[in-house]
């Protein structure tokens, strides 16, 4: 447990792990502070925050509770940013994985996949998909997670590159292991501690992708998610700012708390690399 | 050479930090070295000779400190100079070579550049009288041809060449005394000959003081005026080269040099007339570039090689880095196909076997491999690692465990430490590991390439005597690839010497070693260092 215990030695890091946890923590209490459907319509459109008690953080222009939104669009945020990442982390690993390990034509072929996906903006390619595919919560998610994989693919396939001619793993090779067993079993385990530490990345760029969607109004509706709110607020911006900003904060924080922690496990798994 | 001396360290301590594994890497080293006298640092792994070497430089990594004791250079104590007045000891005062001279050398910057940097450094020389003095003092270190030398990088050099450059720069302001830290250690054993021959010319024509640390006796016996032997930090012998050498009076220092394996083959063994493993015209080239005009270069890494190996018997092949031996080692293993040739075991022709038999057959050949930090998988844990060969040819997890563990005994490990993982075992521990998870398939057939040459010379005698035994108990046919030509001599039936690909000369080991044919046979085994000294040794043992 050496990790663990470098983990908690960098105050950012802890810091960080807090400020998710908070977020997390919203995302579990939202149905029991807010009984109500968040989209409800709560009191009076455009109450400024810390003027009415009932509504500590104030209503949007159709006079839904700004708070109960927060609370709930920390769901779909986390949910999105879990979700997508896992899916761009599986994607990326397993053609990574392919592309290094194999190397030759196999590498070549992934490869210039890869790099078809890496020169399309990622946005301009999430943006066609949505527009294909529909904009429900689903549709979103799996879209995100599909244009976020190259990166994590080239990462992978890097390690993958070092680590497939390594003793141990030609010592599995003269055992008799199966190429299937030598990429999952050796050196996979090997290889995923960059990739780990590459996931918070990707996590928070998808909560950020999901919030630019929503700003432009192409995200899923009818569900309280900041990115919404910030869309909402957009046409009351210069009057009632409040209404684009609190979702604001909520999202900066949120990001930032997902990047410390992913610094903090990189200082934590690549102790080499903290010396420095 | 009763000479004032030049350095000397008194009641030298240097503080590791907390959590190393003892507190102090060096504790009341007391040495003294003359002017025009060669003083050798043995000792093992660990022993803290190099950080006696960095401790002097003033090199120490920041978290060590220096917390005791004088180092006095020239009538100053080094412990008590600024940073400025150190640097201008470093160079002119005191040189230092170090080991590997491919890292110690900037690749970017050609050998002329780099030399010249001492002397722009340290001297108002102009461009031109530097330039000269620099061809100069390459022509001194005999490299051949120094007006192309300057030029080249040293990625264009060979290993030795490039040690010769690193030698030239640290001599180039004549500095009093030279630190030598394990300088021939990267190198064939043919040019650690050239290069001791060389400290030891230039040593005896500048009069300079030379520290020279090595793990190697033979390297000692060829080179040393005075020894100083180390053991965990504490000097716990010192005296002439002589002295140490032939009556060595601390017991550490008579099993250091009782472990150091002669080069005169044990009586032979009875050979069976059964051939287990034959080796017939084996070729490999490697084609790399060739691209839009550039014409392709080939490498053929092994041509028309024929062994072979009767059963139960050990054979050595033997040679210097790229000529083929570990290409030979992994085509028999299968890890690379030959392109031609046949590697017959038990009557099938391995070379030609398609990959799916290849890997339900392997029980029969088995490999040990040479970094035993390398060839462990970090994340698994020792028990599972042996287990692992059984289980992937189908025996159930909970019975290879339980065998791996009766391996552990065979190769002389704790049973119970199974459960730890590799980081937590020592170099020698981890290639016993290493060991059993090759027996644990029952091969017929062991290669093992460079099994100890990672080793610490005690360490490397206890795992050739394990070896040898398991031979005897198990009946293991070997294949045994070594630069070592002593280690060679003890554990192999046969040998084999290669050179650039092709197998120059071979026959039993008493054969060869006593009456080489090929001059390069007869070369390698000049070469070795010490062999006046092991020769006395042996005589003395025998």
């Amino acid at each position: 447990m050496d990790a663990a215990k470098r983990y908690f030695r960098s105050p950012a890091a802890v810091i960080g792990l807090v400020l998710l946890l908070v977020v997390i923590a919203m995302a579990i209490s939202a149905g029991i502070l807010y009984p109500r459907d968040p989209l409800a319509l709560a009191g009076r459109p455009l109450v400024w925050p810390f003027t009415n008690p009932r509504f500590p953080l104030g209503t949007d222009n159709s006079g839904r509770d700004i708070a109960a939104q927060i609370f709930y669009g920390s769901r779909i945020s986390l949910l999105i940013g879990g979700v997508a990442t896992a899916i761009a982390i599986a994607i990326g690993t397993l053609i990574g994985a392919f592309a290094g390990y194999y190397g030759g034509w196999v590498d070549n072929i992934l490869m210039r996949i890869t790099e078809a996906f890496q020169t399309l903006p990622n946005f301009v390619l999430l943006l066609v998909l949505v527009a294909v595919f529909g904009s429900t919560l689903t549709t979103v998610t799996i879209a995100i997670g599909v244009v976020s994989w190259p990166a994590p693919a080239r990462l992978t396939r890097a390690e993958f590159l070092s680590l497939r001619n390594r003793e141990f793993v030609q010592a599995g090779r003269t055992l008799g292991m199966r190429d299937l067993q030598l990429i999952l079993g050796e050196i996979l385990p090997n290889a995923l501690p960059p990739v780990i530490v590459y996931a918070s990345v990707v996590m928070a760029l998808s909560i950020l992708l999901e919030s630019a969607l929503a700003f432009l109004r192409l995200s899923d509706p009818n569900v309280a998610s900041w990115g919404n709110l910030i869309g909402l607020g957009r046409d009351v911006l210069r009057v009632q700012w409040y209404v684009s900003a609190i979702p604001g904060i909520a999202i900066l924080v949120t990001v930032l708390a997902v990047s410390l922690v992913g610094q903090g496990l990189n200082d934590a798994l690549n102790p080499r690399l903290k010396s420095r | 050479m009763s000479d004032a001396p030049i350095l000397s360290l008194e009641g030298l301590g240097v503080r590791l930090p907390k959590g190393a594994d003892r507190t102090h890497a060096l504790n009341d080293v007391s040495l003294s070295i003359a002017s025009n006298e060669i003083l050798c640092v043995v000792g093992e792994s660990g022993s803290g000779k190099s950080m006696m070497a960095n401790a002097v430089m003033q090199l120490l990594p920041n978290e060590v400190k220096i917390e005791t004791g004088r180092m006095m250079f020239d009538g100053h104590d080094l412990c008590a100079v600024t940073p400025a007045e150190m640097r201008e000891v470093r160079g002119a005062g005191i040189a230092m070579i170090f080991q590997e001279p491919m890292t110690a050398l900037n690749p970017l910057r050609t050998i002329g550049d780099q030399v010249a940097e001492m002397f722009s450094v340290h001297t108002r020389l102009s461009r031109a009288d530097i330039n000269a003095r620099v061809l100069a003092l390459l022509a001194d270190v005999r490299i051949l041809d120094p007006k192309t030398a300057a030029k080249a990088y040293p990625h264009e050099l060979s290993g030795g060449q490039r040690q010769r450059a690193m030698i030239a720069m640290a001599l180039a302001l004549d500095p009093k005394l030279l630190i030598a830290d394990e300088p021939t250690t990267a190198l064939d054993v043919t040019t650690q000959a050239q290069i001791l021959k060389l400290i030891r010319d230039l040593q005896q024509r500048k009069k300079t003081a030379v520290l020279f640390i090595t793990h190697d006796f033979g390297v000692v016996a060829e080179i040393a005026d005075r020894v100083v032997v180390m053991q965990h930090g504490k000097i716990v012998e010192q005296g002439t080269a002589e002295a140490v050498l032939n009556h060595p009076t601390h017991p550490y220092t008579r099993q250091l040099i009782a472990a150091v394996p002669p080069l005169k083959a044990p009586p032979p063994r009875p050979l069976s007339s059964d051939s287990i493993l034959t080796i017939a015209n084996v070729s490999k080239t490697y084609r790399t570039g060739g691209f839009l005009g550039r014409g392709p270069r080939v490498t053929a890494a092994v041509k028309d090689a024929s062994l072979h190996l009767p059963k139960g018997a050990t054979l050595g092949i033997v040679g210097e880095s790229g000529s083929g031996k570990s290409t030979l080692a992994r085509c028999i293993v299968r890890l690379i196909d030959p392109d031609t040739g046949a590697i017959l075991i038990d009557g099938k022709n391995w070379a030609k076997m398609p990959r799916d038999e290849v890997r339900r057959e392997t029980q029969h050949i088995q490999m040990v491999f040479q970094d035993p930090f390398a060839s462990l998988n970090p994340r698994r844990k020792a028990a599972e690692l042996v287990a692992q060969g059984p289980i992937v040819h189908g025996t159930p997890r909970a019975t290879a465990i339980a065998e791996a563990k009766k391996l552990f005994e065979l190769v002389g490990l704790d049973p119970s430490a199974g459960d730890r993982f590799p980081h937590e075992f020592s170099g020698g521990q981890r290639q016993r590991i290493g060991l059993a998870r090759a027996l644990a398939l029952k091969p017929d057939v062991l290669v093992a390439d460079e099994p100890v040459s990672a080793l610490d010379v005690s360490v490397q005698a206890q795992v050739l005597k394990l070896l040898g035994e398991l031979r005897e108990r198990l009946g293991l046919s070997i294949v045994f690839i070594t630069h070592d030509l002593r280690v060679a001599a003890q554990v192999c039936d046969l040998v084999a010497v290669m050179k650039e690909g092709e197998i120059v000369e071979h026959g039993l080991v008493a054969d060869v070693f006593g009456s080489p044919q090929h001059p390069y046979t007869q070369a390698l085994i000049a070469a070795v260092p010490g062999g006046e000294f092991s020769a006395q040794h042996e005589a003395a043992v025998s």
